[in-house]
């Protein structure tokens, strides 16, 4: 069977099986298991750019998938009333400061000659201007945070249309990207995967405690959306009318609509995104990149800057997953800190890019679009087993009870599972790198 | 007498939590260093290894307890370590056996065996979750406190209580005794000899006719004595709750690193400073400045410069310094 042919199959038969929910579940669920699949894949050709090109291994995809979440809070709500006059300018002014602060640091350990008196300087530096710092910024926040906390509480955001969003996560997570690289690559490939574990932790407490910021573990809730609401269409003689001719009725056509026309979006974003990949793949670009992954001494050789290219990809690829996490968020409508789990969107774009098959684009879109249905019916299913292993059982014994409670925590072992099993029998994946 | 008040509070809050912490923390960072040291990765999977041989103890503490079992004034959970220990080194030499052996002979690159142990930390973490759940679990019996502060009060009459938790004073002893088994068996031993010497030179280990799967197993075996203890330890500490073991990936992480990477003697002293500095970071400092300030002068604010939300960050600040600046660790280790 040729190639191509294969992963035709590949692709149909993940198309069947997501039918096969919508004939025998329902078309909602099938449409919403689309449009995380469009997502999913998105950020999974991130990290597909960053292993499979680069032979990076980057543990901290939650944390920039959250920063994307955190961009489309920041342009898409509306401007807290009164939060930037009180208090706004000061907080962004303290920020602005510690920022100073650190680079005056920088520029010190860089310029100085070596020895104690330049450790003391720069530590007195970094212990001054943290206390200024906070001095500036802790009273500013507490005026933010006093404006009808209930409501609001936080400064808000720009009111921007928030599909600008999208954009501007990628550039918030490229940045942190930039931070974590620049300390973390040309060292043992391990330290990157541990300060990208760190990086994401951090970003999340962030988000779970700069009640100014984000609203903290209180949420945002109704982000603005770049599609109708469905209230909006239900209420529109026009659109019932559409919608009783293709035999709906209203409020199931509108809520199909609307995933719809997200699943639009979503799938011109990760269209213009492998189009993009695969001309970085083919490109001497791409080349350069696997060569070095291949073999780092060889390529260093041929004087290639392994440590700047990998910089450079390991952006690129962040930033497609901080896209990914605004195009989540927008969909969601809010953004909830305390849902961000390493399990959900770490380990779970992992998998997707290893049993895709890593460094070939379609094989991180197949993988991204498969392990998200499997997630989606691994609870379901392990449900189901429970219920049919403790079927001969008494009713309320205890661990009957505590068999199919526990059927929810299947997940972890099922994806655990089928990472190791790919890696060790099929380590290139459904679709593998020609 | 408010300088001693001072120094009180600031042995109560700082001091003796933070040698506990940083016992835990050292014990959890030598078990990542030794399997760096030997096997040459960074294992991901320490975490929620130290979390299944909590958990195989809290079970069978549980067990004595309902036999009514126990050791008096000391937790029960001490009685039980032993099975905890029997069972994480069977799960470790089983996993070894099914999961890392094939990579190693295969030679594969370290970084597929970080991701390989990645797939590990989910599925241990998905065993402990579904054998026990995922909510708190409490398993600490015995004395509460060696001197509660109420007590010290009474005894001093200062103004400022002094406890000292039984929990830290085990965490405390249990870790010098494995540190010290530990440094014995390593410089001593036949077969403490045979890992370092596979440790710092493979090719020249297997020549002189060391027998690498040997050395392996031992390994294991130790690293699961290690993070039993250091999981129990932190359990009975805190309390027990599957997804903290996740999180403390980080600061494990963080010290065997700022002490050098496969540095025995480096994962302790990255421990202390790990612990410490997280400690005295989120420490709110209102009190111990009070004391020592005279009259009139004492701080308005809490004087805390980092909440404790954000005790992660410290790790991860002092790993990125120490990245930047020193990648080899204070004590030289592995960097490459």
């Amino acid at each position: 069977m040729s190639q191509t042919l294969k992963n035709t199959v590949l692709f149909a038969v993940v198309a069947a099986l997501i039918v096969y929910v919508g004939i025998f579940n329902s078309w909602n669920s099938a449409l919403l298991i689309i449009a995380m699949g469009l997502i999913s894949s998105i950020m999974a050709l991130g990290v597909n750019l960053q292993w499979g090109f680069a032979g990076l291994f980057n543990v901290g995809i939650m944390g920039f998938v959250a920063l994307g979440g955190l961009a489309a809070v920041l342009v898409g709500m509306p401007r807290t009333e009164g939060a930037w006059t009180t208090g706004g300018f000061a907080v962004v002014g303290a920020l602005l400061m510690g920022a100073g602060t650190i680079i005056i640091a920088v520029v010190m350990m860089k310029r100085m000659q070596a020895g104690w008196l330049r450790n003391l300087a720069v530590l007195a530096v970094l212990v001054v201007g943290f206390f200024v710092f906070r001095a500036l910024l802790d009273p500013a926040v507490e005026r933010v945070e006093a404006i009808n906390p209930a409501n609001t509480g936080y400064l808000g955001g720009l009111g921007l249309p928030v599909l600008l969003a999208w954009p501007v996560g990628g550039l918030f997570a490229g940045a942190a990207a930039w931070l974590i690289g620049k300390a973390a690559l040309g060292l043992r490939s391990d330290y990157l995967a541990i300060a990208t574990l760190g990086i994401a932790e951090i970003i999340i407490a962030v988000l779970k405690n700069e009640d100014w910021l984000t609203r903290g573990v209180k949420n945002v809730i109704g982000v603005p959306r770049p599609v109708p609401y469905e209230i909006d269409l239900q209420n529109s003689p026009e659109f019932v009318a559409r919608a009783a001719s293709l035999g709906f009725d209203p409020v199931e056509g509108s809520t199909l609509w609307v995933k719809f026309l997200y699943i639009l979006l979503f799938a011109a974003v990760l269209l213009t995104l492998l189009w993009l990949s695969q001309r970085a793949l083919h490109s001497p670009w791409g080349r350069m990149l696997r060569a070095i992954r291949d073999n780092e001494v060889a390529a260093e050789a041929m004087g290639k800057d392994v440590t700047a290219r990998h910089l450079q990809v390991f952006i690129l690829g962040s930033a497609i997953c901080g896209i990914a996490g605004a195009m989540m968020t927008t969909m969601d409508g809010q953004l909830t800190p305390g849902t961000y789990q390493p399990l959900r969107f770490t380990f779970l774009i992992w998998v997707m890019v290893i049993v895709g098959g890593s460094g070939n684009n379609f094989g991180a879109v197949l993988g991204g679009f498969l392990i998200w249905f499997l997630w989606v019916q691994v609870e379901p299913m392990g449900l189901w087993l429970m219920n049919v292993i403790t079927y001969g059982m008494a009713d309320g014994s205890a661990l009957k009870d505590h068999l199919i409670e526990s059927a929810a925590h299947m997940r972890l072992m099922t994806m655990g599972l089928v990472l190791l099993l790919v890696l060790r029998f099929s380590p290139r994946g459904l679709i593998p790198e020609k | 007498m408010d300088l001693l008040n001072a120094i009180v509070a600031l042995a109560n809050y700082v001091l003796i939590p933070g040698i506990a912490y940083g016992s835990q923390l050292a014990l959890g960072a030598l078990g990542v260093t030794l399997v760096y040291g030997i096997l040459r990765f960074s294992n991901f999977a320490h975490g929620d290894t130290m979390a299944l041989g909590a958990m195989a103890t809290l079970l069978v503490t549980w067990l004595f307890q309902s036999w009514g079992l126990s050791l008096g004034v000391l937790p029960t959970a001490l009685l039980a370590l032993p099975f905890g220990i029997v069972f994480t080194i069977l799960l470790l030499l089983g996993t070894d056996r099914v999961v890392y052996r094939f990579y190693r002979e295969k030679k594969a690159k370290p970084v597929i065996l970080v991701i390989v142990s990645l797939g590990v930390t989910f599925i241990y973490n998905g065993i402990t979750r579904f054998i026990i759940g995922a909510d708190d679990k409490n398993f600490l019996d015995g004395e509460r406190f060696i001197i509660s502060a109420r007590d010290f009060k009474a005894m001093t009459g200062l103004e400022e209580g002094l406890s000292f938790k039984t929990t830290q004073a085990i965490t405390i002893v249990t870790a010098i005794i494995v540190v010290a088994l530990l440094f014995w068996f390593l410089n001593k031993t036949r077969s403490g000899k045979s890992m370092r010497a596979y440790s710092d030179n493979e090719d020249l280990a297997l020549l002189s006719g060391i027998n690498p799967e040997r050395v392996v197993m031992i390994t294991w075996i130790i690293v699961a004595c290690l993070a039993t203890t250091a999981g129990v330890l932190y359990g009975l500490d805190k309390s027990f709750k599957p997804f903290t073991y996740f999180q403390l990936l980080l600061p494990i992480f963080a010290s065997a690193i700022v002490g050098g990477l496969g540095n025995p003697l480096g994962a302790i002293a990255g421990g202390f400073i790990i612990a410490f500095s997280e400690v005295t970071v989120t420490y709110a400092w209102k009190k111990v400045i009070g004391y020592v300030m005279p009259n009139g002068m004492e701080p308005d604010g809490l004087v805390q410069l980092m909440s404790t939300d954000y005790k992660f960050a410290v790790s991860f600040v002092i790993l990125l310094i120490v990245l930047l600046i020193k990648p080899t660790g204070l004590f030289k280790g592995q960097s490459t």
